[in-house]
């Protein structure tokens, strides 16, 4: 029993202060309880919110388990508040089958500490020319496909699966890039790609394919998800398709959020990401839609990598973030603070949000739903150390950064989880 | 008085020389100035002086470059440094060792300043970052080539007294060219107007927020301008077609005598070299009268003596 706190859940239009009671794994009561069962967490203070949802990450397992493992990419999802991520495929060797789907949640309930789902790869190997089983993956419980750090090139392909996807009541989702336009960009094509002398990834590579797979969502009516989109082009695009009532759906990162491509200005390669850190005028139109309501999901993207590829020339190093351990953090300093969201729009994008772009029945306290609660203190100011990550990556910017808001508890399947005491 | 006079004598305080971006005008003015001192010591007949004696610098090049190179290595060597060469061709990743490995590795060795060529943008800068010594950039991707904006200001300097006001072209591959990129940074401190001249894919990406004009038409600026430098067309750089043909290219953007003509009776022609005779240039206008291809040459080792010079001093100082 969770008592005292301000009680957060947007999918049940609930914020108010009272109790929260797990029974048996299972939200059993939200209200005033009088009378104490079983432990007691005194939430005086803090926020209780249904367990936060990251829908996009990557674990690394199999094949780079020096940079990330279910485990160690679990234990840092708990502690940041996270009751289910979801794996991206682009593994090595991919997630492109049955017995690859069963692997990640094997590892995932071994480690007893998160919820972790996957998502498999649309086309065999992430190549984008033959289906990948889709069928089996979706049997054995991928949440949906995608092809994440590539889209899906040719539209001929992309058309087919978002036809066969329509048999299995899965989201199809995208990494929007068109390589004849991204070419072999390592930033945001402009001004500081010119003076670095890099090559860049002009906004209309991703604008491009979001506009091709929103015409092919309309021959389709398959539900589709726009990952990670950077570009005020992109915010215009979704806008559109959502007024046209298609089944689009999006998501933002906190980098997209909260840095420009002026931080690559350093060549420090930390701020290589894909899509790449793009402008002020995009982030101000960003939260805009964040506000809006045009946004479905926030994710973290978090994409580890070991200091010594990191450590490599601007040109040659892997693109990602690691930020899962301080998402939390990051999104109340770009979204709460400002004023582009209060508390209950950011768990609503934090819970039932993702959890309904990839339809799994979830981010909510309604009665009867599986135990997974956050607790936040919400005031709580603490400097972001890289070096207390239980993530095995340190590819982190925001190292130094001071932020407001700390997860408290992570409780899943009402067995607390995590405990900001156990440090 | 005597105070302000010792608060304005410039000292020269960068151990690493890695962009002309980062230089101010008066920085650059300096490096000349020292460059002029050196001149003397190639008309001797005993070709050296003792300033690098006892240092060693190593040529770590990871791209072909024969004149670069051979220039650096003839340079350190009339300064009496002992010089090291290291070609390495194609990126770290490919090979199996980090850069920083290697120059962690050369450090090991004793070296005291790395000259760097790297097909990756800001590898100079992320090998300054990691080691003691002293990094010189000696070509970065299309980012830029200190060295031989240098050399080209230093050029124009020598001839038309200073750059003030002086209007010069720089025609070709822009958008995959570093010395576009060290010439425009060079050139517009000094108080030139730069105009950057080649057709529209290879111009960079948002090219007008660069503190030069921008011009589609050599036919339109030939007669404006007091210097036209004429970069090499990089076939190895350019990727898919961003122009038709190289007859095309020529048509347009080409240095005929023709064209020649309108110029102005004093203009200088310039090129970073090797010439494709014929393409960016024809044969009688790289070797005409207006031709100071030869004279960068020269004033290439003048300004490498320099900048060798002034980063070792500077080293020292910080030691």
């Amino acid at each position: 029993m969770i008592k005292n706190g301000r009680v957060i859940d947007p999918a049940n239009g609930v914020d108010k202060k009272c109790d929260v009671l797990i029974v048996d794994g299972k939200v059993a009561e939200v209200g005033k309880i009088k009378k104490p069962v079983g432990t007691v967490i005194d939430a005086t203070g803090k926020l209780v919110t249904p367990g936060l949802i990251d829908i996009h990450v990557h674990f690394r397992e199999p094949g780079d388990e020096e940079e990330e493992t279910i485990a160690s990419g679990s234990a840092a999802a708990v502690a940041a508040g996270f009751t289910s991520v979801v794996c991206m495929p682009n593994t090595n060797p991919p997630i492109e089958n049955e017995t690859d789907v069963e692997y990640i949640h094997r590892k995932g309930r071994q480690t007893r500490k998160t919820h972790v789902y996957t998502m498999g790869a649309i086309t065999k190997g992430r190549e984008g020319v033959e289906l990948a089983e889709m069928g089996f993956m979706a049997e054995a419980g991928a949440v949906g496909f995608t092809d994440d750090g590539n889209g899906v090139q040719n539209p001929a392909v992309m058309l087919r699966a978002l036809k066969y996807a329509a048999m299995f009541d899965k989201v199809i989702a995208q990494h929007c890039q068109d390589n004849s336009f991204a070419g072999s960009g390592v930033m945001n094509a402009g001004y500081y790609s010119t003076i670095l002398g890099l090559p860049g990834m002009d906004a209309l590579a991703e604008e491009a394919m979001l506009w091709r797979d929103i015409q092919l969502v309309k021959k389709t009516s398959v539900r589709y998800h726009a990952q990670h989109i950077s570009t005020a082009g992109a915010v215009e695009l979704i806008r559109a398709a959502k007024k046209s009532s298609l089944p689009v759906t999006c998501e933002v990162t906190p980098h997209h959020l909260l840095l420009t491509e002026e931080y690559c200005a350093e060549y420090d390669t930390n701020y290589k990401v894909s899509p790449p850190l793009r402008t002020a005028k995009d982030i101000e139109v960003l939260k805009g839609a964040i506000k809006e309501g045009l946004v479905d999901a926030l994710v973290t993207d978090h994409a580890p990598h070991l200091q010594s590829e990191k450590e490599l020339e601007f040109l040659a190093a892997p693109f990602g973030i690691a930020s899962l351990e301080c998402a939390l953090g990051l999104y109340v300093k770009t979204l709460i603070e400002p004023g582009v969201l209060d508390w209950p729009g950011l768990i609503r994008l934090m819970t039932e949000g993702p959890a309904k772009v990839i339809g799994i029945d979830k981010g909510t306290l309604g009665k009867g739903k599986q135990g997974d609660v956050t607790i936040i203190d919400p005031d709580a100011k603490y400097k972001i150390d890289v070096n207390k990550f239980r993530s095995k990556s340190r590819n982190c910017p925001y190292n130094g950064w001071t932020v407001t808001g700390k997860v408290e508890k992570t409780i899943v399947g009402g067995e607390i989880r995590f405990s900001v005491n156990d440090l | 008085m005597k105070e302000k006079r010792q608060d304005k004598q410039f000292v020269w305080n960068r151990k690493h020389l890695l962009s002309l971006r980062e230089l101010s005008a008066e920085e650059i003015t300096y490096i000349l100035d020292t460059a002029k001192g050196f001149e003397e010591i190639s008309t001797r007949s005993v070709k050296k002086a003792p300033p690098l004696r006892g240092k060693v610098v190593v040529n770590l090049f990871f791209e072909d470059s024969t004149r670069t190179r051979n220039s650096f290595t003839l340079a350190a060597s009339r300064l009496s440094a002992d010089v090291i060469e290291f070609t390495e061709k194609g990126s770290s990743v490919a090979k199996g060792e980090t850069l920083l490995d290697t120059a962690r590795n050369l450090e090991a060795m004793g070296v005291d300043i790395v000259v760097i060529r790297h097909s990756a943008g800001g590898a100079p800068k992320l090998l300054s970052r990691s080691i003691k010594a002293c990094v010189v950039n000696a070509g970065d991707g299309f980012c830029e080539h200190p060295t031989q904006g240098l050399l080209d200001v230093h050029t124009i300097r020598k001839i038309k007294g200073s750059l003030k006001g002086l209007k010069i072209a720089i025609v070709g591959d822009i958008s995959h060219s570093r010395v576009a990129r060290s010439d425009m940074w060079a050139m517009t401190k000094l108080g030139a107007e730069v105009v950057f001249v080649g057709p529209p894919t290879l111009m960079p990406s948002q090219v007008g927020r660069l503190p030069v004009k921008v011009s589609y038409s050599l036919d339109d600026i030939i007669e404006k301008v007091d210097v036209i430098n004429m970069l090499r067309i990089q076939f190895e750089r350019l990727g898919g077609n961003p122009f038709p043909s190289v007859r095309e290219y020529s048509h347009y953007f080409g240095l005929t005598v023709e064209r020649m003509k309108r110029a102005k009776p004093d203009i200088l022609v310039m090129h970073p070299g090797p010439i494709n005779r014929g393409l960016e240039m024809e044969s009688e206008v790289a070797d005409g009268e207006h031709s100071v291809i030869l004279e960068q040459v020269k004033n290439g080792l003048a300004v490498r003596m320099a900048v060798l010079f002034l980063v070792n001093q500077a080293a020292a100082l910080g030691d």
